[in-house]
């Protein structure tokens, strides 16, 4: 009964806030209804991860057979390739695009020709604005074998064409180069602005107490970054499970000799439903991947919130 | 023995300061490369394709890929008015939207304001997947080869809600009480105070969505089966894979197959997709450069 009456209690605040601001609930409502419909609606639909799916008979009312998805993913050894490829490529774009976006940040600090400063940020930005359809585009006028650039050069230089597209293990190193070299101009403006955000007087006290640049660079500057640096680090392993797809799509496409090293979870899961209609499976590995990204960010903002409060997400 | 350090160090200064310009030099040509290649095989001519292969410096120059497909292309300028379309729509209704609900989320007497973000919030750490989301979107909201669903996917970022709602936060409460006192009600307050004080927001928030509409492709490539409705980029996907572009290119003109610059054509098609983002890049990038900054701002 006391319950009863609470709970009408709370529903009267409900209305009352609801009637006293309805053009603010109406203005919110949009945006709102995008979010149920596109991202609350869809969460229950992982159940199809549990099911055997027929798309005649719908999500819920397909024939429910527990683990037996993630059970044969296991067995046949897919689920373990894909996550291992996913996490490693994901530590090589997390630990050496950092490095290099530190490297750069710090290199463009150091130059004191405004002009250079400018267009050379711009370029290296420049990358970041375009599809990634665009770098397929670069790749195929680059790698591929009757017309690619690097074959007219060899050809020019008497040796054989090379043929890329059937190489799975010189992808990987191209797919990180990409990665680079799309990453490096954004990256880096975020360490240059933590830089910047470094108080000049402490610079301009290095330099009267006599601290020349290499000096300035290893006791000042980089200690400074560090905290950024780990931030960004934490966070981008909350999300290591979770992969590139438009830059492996656009490079790797369907071409199935290549997919042995460069097949990730977003690529595996979009040819189950493109490519074998498997929409059970595909699901199982999208929910699996889902739930231990979640894990991840938790532990990840666990571990924020211990050493630096302020950043944590929540 | 101190004017000898001094100029110890500054050739370790100096040092320092040549390794960083060769080095970003070097990655900047880097950058720029692949666009300079692309341009120049654009206007290479497909006999020398054909026989030698792409070039930084081409023996002849020519502009026949783009002739042809100014010419021929129905299929090119539907693809470039669906990205419009996508562009301009998606950009308008997203920036309306999250404007609105940065406004609302801001204000200090809106009860709910919390559980709203947190609502949103949520989205950003767990989604249904995929599949889930293929499945709704084709066989519960009927949106197969349907424009909108490029449009709807991408159309809210719980991120932009956030940085609109943090920019709103910079704008001093005082105006809206005094606004209120003198009678304006929500929306007009809404309208004509915040909007036009939030336009730096919406500059770099509209900049990174329509960023988003232009090389969309995705959702193209998920959902649209008519050749009519493809988004630019995605035509131009389809394009690189294909070995007879015929079928691609055009739809009323016969042109023999072997006459057909193929190879070149891939290439000006690139040029062709991504000139708008190049043109306006020297614009955009300011803004996308303070939108950074905002962001890293945490509210």
């Amino acid at each position: 009964m006391h319950v009863l009456s609470r709970l009408k209690l709370h529903c009267g605040n409900v209305l009352r806030e609801l009637l006293k601001n309805k053009i603010l609930f109406l203005m919110l409502t949009p945006v709102i209804l995008y979010f149920i419909i596109f991202h609350y609606l869809v969460m229950p639909g992982a159940y199809v991860a549990f099911v055997d799916f027929n798309i005649s008979k719908g999500i819920f009312a397909s024939k429910f057979v527990g683990l037996a998805n993630f059970e044969f993913l296991v067995k046949n050894g897919d689920l373990w390739n894909i996550t291992k490829n996913t996490l490693l490529y994901n530590f090589a774009f997390l630990a050496l695009g950092n490095v290099i976006q530190i490297v750069f940040a710090i290199m463009l600090y150091e130059i004191s020709s405004s002009w250079f400063k400018k267009v050379s940020q711009s370029v290296l930005l420049l990358p970041h604005f375009i599809s990634m359809v665009i770098v397929g585009v670069f790749a195929y006028n680059m790698f591929n074998f009757k017309t690619g650039f690097i074959n007219t050069m060899l050809v020019s230089l008497g040796m054989d064409r090379y043929e890329f597209y059937s190489d799975p293990g010189i992808w990987k190193y191209i797919i990180v180069a990409f990665k680079i070299w799309s990453a490096t101009g954004y990256g880096m403006i975020v360490y240059l602005a933590t830089i910047a955000g470094i108080n000049n007087d402490l610079y301009e006290a290095a330099y009267m107490d006599g601290a020349s640049r290499s000096q300035r660079i290893r006791y000042m500057t980089l200690p400074m970054l560090k905290p950024t640096f780990i931030l960004l680090l934490l966070f981008g392993l909350g999300g290591i499970l979770k992969g590139s797809f438009d830059l492996f799509y656009n490079l790797i496409g369907t071409n199935s000799v290549l997919y042995p090293q460069t097949d990730i979870i977003d690529t595996y899961v979009f040819r189950s439903l493109v490519g074998q209609f498997n929409f059970s499976m595909g699901a199982a590995v999208g929910f699996y991947q889902s739930l231990f990204g979640l894990v991840l960010v938790f532990t990840v903002n666990l571990i924020v919130r211990k050493i630096e409060p302020d950043s944590a997400l929540f | 023995m101190n004017a000898k350090t001094v100029g110890k160090e500054d050739a370790g200064s100096l040092f320092i300061k040549a390794i960083s310009y060769i080095s970003i030099t070097v990655f900047a040509l880097a950058c720029l490369f692949p666009f300079v290649l692309m341009i120049s095989s654009s206007f290479m001519r497909e006999d020398e394709i054909i026989r030698e292969g792409y070039k930084l410096i081409p023996n002849h120059f020519s502009v026949k890929a783009y002739e042809m497909l100014l010419n021929n292309s129905d299929a090119l300028y539907k693809a470039y008015g669906v990205t419009i379309f996508i562009t301009v729509v998606g950009t308008v209704a997203g920036l309306l939207m999250m404007s609105m609900a940065g406004f609302v989320l801001n204000r200090k007497d809106f009860k709910y304001r919390n559980f709203f973000s947190f609502l949103i919030y949520f989205t950003t750490l767990f989604a249904g997947g995929l599949i889930p989301s293929y499945i709704l979107m084709v066989k519960y909201l009927h949106l197969k080869d349907s424009l909108f669903a490029m449009i709807l996917p991408g159309v809210v970022g719980a991120w932009s809600i956030f940085l609109m709602r943090n920019f709103m936060k910079a704008i001093p409460d005082s105006l809206y009480e005094s606004a209120t006192i003198d009678g304006a009600g929500d929306f007009r307050i809404y309208w004509q105070i915040f909007m036009p004080l939030a336009i730096p927001a919406l500059a770099t928030i509209g900049l990174f969505s329509a960023l988003g509409f232009w090389n969309e492709w995705y959702n193209g490539m998920l959902y649209i089966q008519s050749p009519a409705k493809y988004p630019l980029q995605y035509f131009l996907q389809r394009m690189i894979n294909q070995t007879n572009i015929q079928a691609l290119i055009n739809q009323g003109a016969v042109i023999n197959t072997a006459d057909l610059p193929s190879q070149s054509i891939k290439m000006a098609t690139a040029v062709l997709a991504t000139g708008p983002i190049i043109l306006l890049y020297p614009f955009a990038q300011r803004y996308f450069v303070s939108g950074l900054t905002i962001g890293a701002v945490k509210g």
